[in-house]
């Protein structure tokens, strides 16, 4: 009668004096062996990539794996254009927005299958992890050193991560966008902006009118992933740093992650404070902090806003589908004739390193840059600059459009020396971490000027430091 | 004689009493193999999905890791990160102030639903209100988290209703204020598990016996007293389900925030489990994530611990 339970009880007994036991050799064994040995192997192997930098795709027949940023044409008609000019190669393309591609780009860089071609989000840290392939190979091959240099700044990284702007060539952009300010035509009538403002003392006048007449003078995106905030803050910056130093090589030097680099100077402190007088003004729709980008664009094709702080690859749409509706220009700087600030970055592709076609994926990204009909496409459809060889002409545009419009200011730029890197860009999670909630709270009032040059220089700091 | 036939016979019944004994225990053993034989798959299944990624990130934990290099031992200090970063101790507070709203609200209105529909609400009108009040369950988080993002946005249903009745000055950017954003994101999951509480809560009332009713309103009880000595006690099982569900619900919160505002303005609505995402997949801390997943889940153990002894204590009564 009792030996049943009294076995029970002892095999029970057993297993509980075992448990302690396995569980403690289980977690020594887990806590002796490192993460990530066997993709560390892979990786090493991985880093130095195919010897050879033939320049084509051959003739054998080539699918090529893509994965591209959604909600972006140009790409996919470009991959078309080319089969028709090389059917032997195929596309297979995935296209993910770009917050999927930053968060999975190191799993899928790193995976068993990475994409030939991809969407590259901020890539210092790919870099470092020599999840990306090294393309001086394909930079002399190809004769790139023909292209402006600055066009190709950004994406050189020097091989640990650090700094930008030097280093080896790890991407390529398929464009070179340029941001500024788009302006409602029949609004600007209403308002009596009969030109573009030339000084930010005539843009706060403008956007003053257009707020005393019941018009919203900006109609800004400002939700969480989309801290489009920096946007008119960075304009900012330029105007104030360019009156302090000449130029805007002080934001440069820390979008490029450049040593003792700050963002915490008077001239920027300048610029926050500026946008806060905005705020304070209302010059933004309320409800800025709970607007994404889509929503910005299609109460601002709706007519709701004077002007959005945005780039030209929304001039090809606008000329499509607004034609005469919308003007751009460059924001002004702080005096008359001086010089002007404008984020310029290109719109990268990089190859992986261990990709399976990375010959034929760094011959599509010369042909687009060279070839006449992929820049003519490329104009048309992404409304920017289609970079390549300096010698050859931008593709001509419709006179009087937008693109036309967007075109012309970068010659300004360009002029000027007026390109900046996008401080969102600084480092991997500096947008997310750190820009983003610090303009959202000077937004709603609970961060001041000072804190959000502090929050943001600390997360900076923070970042870079990191093993 | 008795003694001597005695041994023979208790022999005798013994070895006629051991073969079927022996029979018995085979055909227990073969049951209990049977029965493990159909257990099995589930406890590799739980194994695998469950236990082995819990082990996984428990090991974690105690590296530096950003997913891809090796990783770095680092002891304890992601846990003391944990408890000593005010970010993190922040947004661990954000998935308490959620309880109150993914929790309390549905609970509190459930039980007043679940009431009235049994008193006033039958036949085919009970079921269509049941329906109708379970929908939420069966939409996914990320709908209703895009729903409610265009209804509580400032051209949205909300805005509109109290401008059209006269509370225009009310009207606001929900999601987008620091001060209403958190509350808008409860409302949401408040929304959701509602229905799953009023439905448990009513299937729990139609096991009480209605004789007891019948008696308390022969001794004079008005409805409060029916509920508060009848109904209320009744519901412990159900309640503590509920609970249990909506808590832990509560505080590994992720879809709905995601969808409805990713954390902001600011870190006004950031809740472990986003900052976990956050962490793992765009700041690369993933032993920093698995701490904090690691603490979040001992924090949802803690809380839950208590609702099931209520229950249990309940059951002995």
């Amino acid at each position: 009668m009792h030996k049943g339970p009294s076995r029970l009880k002892n095999r029970r007994s057993m297993l509980l004096r075992r448990e302690p036991a396995l569980a403690g050799l289980l977690a020594a064994a887990m806590l002796v062996t490192t993460p990530t040995g066997a993709q560390a192997a892979s990786l090493t192997a991985a880093a130095s990539g195919p010897a050879s930098f033939a320049a084509n795709c051959g003739t054998a027949p080539v699918t090529m794996q893509g994965l591209f940023e959604s909600g972006f044409p140009d790409i996919v008609d470009l991959t078309q254009l080319f089969t028709k000019q090389y059917p032997n190669v195929k596309w297979s393309i995935r296209e993910d927005p770009f917050a999927t591609i930053t968060s999975n780009a190191p799993l899928i860089l790193s995976g068993p299958n990475p994409p030939d071609l991809m969407r590259m989000p901020q890539i210092t840290g790919l870099v470092k992890d020599h999840l990306l392939k090294n393309m001086d190979g394909y930079f002399n091959t190809f004769g790139w050193g023909t292209f402006p240099a600055s066009d190709l700044e950004q994406m050189r990284v020097a091989p640990s991560g650090a700094p930008q702007g030097v280093g080896p060539l790890w991407a390529l952009g398929i464009n070179y966008s340029m941001t500024g300010v788009f302006y409602n035509k029949a609004l600007a009538a209403k308002v009596g902006m009969t030109a573009a403002p030339t000084t930010l003392a005539q843009l706060d006048a403008v956007l003053a009118k257009a707020k005393a007449a019941g018009i919203l003078p900006v109609e800004q995106f400002d939700s969480s992933g989309n801290g489009g905030l920096i946007f008119p803050l960075q304009y900012l910056m330029a105007d104030y740093t360019i009156q302090a130093s000449g130029s805007v090589a002080p934001i440069n030097d820390w979008v490029l992650d450049e040593p003792h680099a700050t963002v915490v100077t008077p001239a920027n402190l300048q610029a926050v404070e500026h946008l806060d007088t905005w705020i304070k003004d209302g010059y933004f729709n309320p409800d800025a902090n709970a607007v994404s980008y889509a929503t910005m664009m299609s109460r601002f094709d709706a007519g709701t806003g004077l002007v959005i702080f945005d780039g030209d690859w929304e001039s090809g749409g606008f000329d499509s589908h607004f034609p005469g509706k919308f003007g751009f220009f460059l924001f002004p700087p702080l005096h008359a004739g001086g010089k002007q600030g404008a984020m310029s970055a290109p719109l990268t592709y990089g190859i992986a390193a261990t990709a399976k076609h990375a010959n034929c994926a760094a011959f599509f990204l010369n042909w687009v840059e060279t070839n006449s009909a992929a820049r003519a496409l490329n104009v048309a459809v992404g409304g920017s600059n289609p970079g390549g060889p300096a010698s050859l002409p931008i593709p001509p545009v419709k006179p009087g459009t937008v693109t036309a419009q967007t075109l012309a200011a970068g010659q300004v730029i360009a002029k000027d020396n007026g390109g900046m890197g996008f401080i969102a860009n600084a480092t991997g999670p500096i947008d997310a971490e750190a820009w983003t909630p610090a303009v959202q709270e000077l937004f709603g009032g609970h961060l001041s000027p000072e804190g959000v040059l502090k929050n943001v220089q600390a997360d900076y700091l923070q970042e870079l430091s990191a093993p | 004689m008795t003694s001597a036939i005695s041994p023979v016979h208790s022999i005798g019944e013994s070895h006629l009493t051991a073969a079927p004994r022996a029979l018995t225990k085979r055909r227990a053993r073969g049951a209990q193999l049977r029965g493990w034989l159909f257990v099995i798959p589930a406890l590799v299944a739980y194994a695998a999905f469950v236990i082995w990624p819990i082990l996984q990130t428990f090991r974690y934990s105690f590296y530096n890791w950003d997913g891809v290099n090796p990783a770095q031992w680092a002891g304890v200090k992601n846990y003391k990160t944990v408890f000593s970063n005010e970010q993190l101790i922040g947004v661990i507070g954000h998935a308490f102030e959620l309880i109150l709203f993914f929790s309390g609200v549905p609970v509190v209105l459930g039980l007043a639903v679940a009431t009235i529909m049994r008193r006033f609400v039958t036949g085919r009108m009970s079921t269509v209100a049941r329906t109708v009040l379970f929908l939420p369950q069966v939409v996914p988080l990320v709908a209703a988290g895009i729903a409610w993002s265009w209804m509580l946005s400032t051209t949205g249903v909300v805005d509109q209703v109290l401008s059209n009745i006269g509370l225009g000055s009310l009207a606001q950017s929900w999601l987008g204020g620091f001060n209403t954003a958190l509350p808008a994101v409860g409302v949401i999951g408040a929304w959701v598990l509602l229905g799953l509480c009023t439905v448990l809560l009513y299937a729990g009332m139609t096991k009480i016996d209605p004789a007891l009713y019948e008696s308390a309103q022969l001794d004079g009880a008005g409805p409060l007293r029916e509920f508060l000595a009848i109904t209320l006690p009744a519901l412990r099982q159900e309640v503590a389900v509920c609970v249990t569900v909506t808590v832990i619900a509560a505080l590994s919160a992720f879809d709905i925030v995601y969808i409805a505002t990713q954390g902001g303005p600011g870190d006004a609505t950031m809740v472990p489990g986003l900052e976990i995402y956050q962490l793992a997949f765009y700041n690369r801390q993933v032993g920093l994530a698995s701490a904090l997943a690691l603490v979040l889940m001992v924090l949802v153990i803690v809380c839950i611990l208590p609702v099931q002894w209520f229950a249990r204590r309940g059951v002995e009564q």
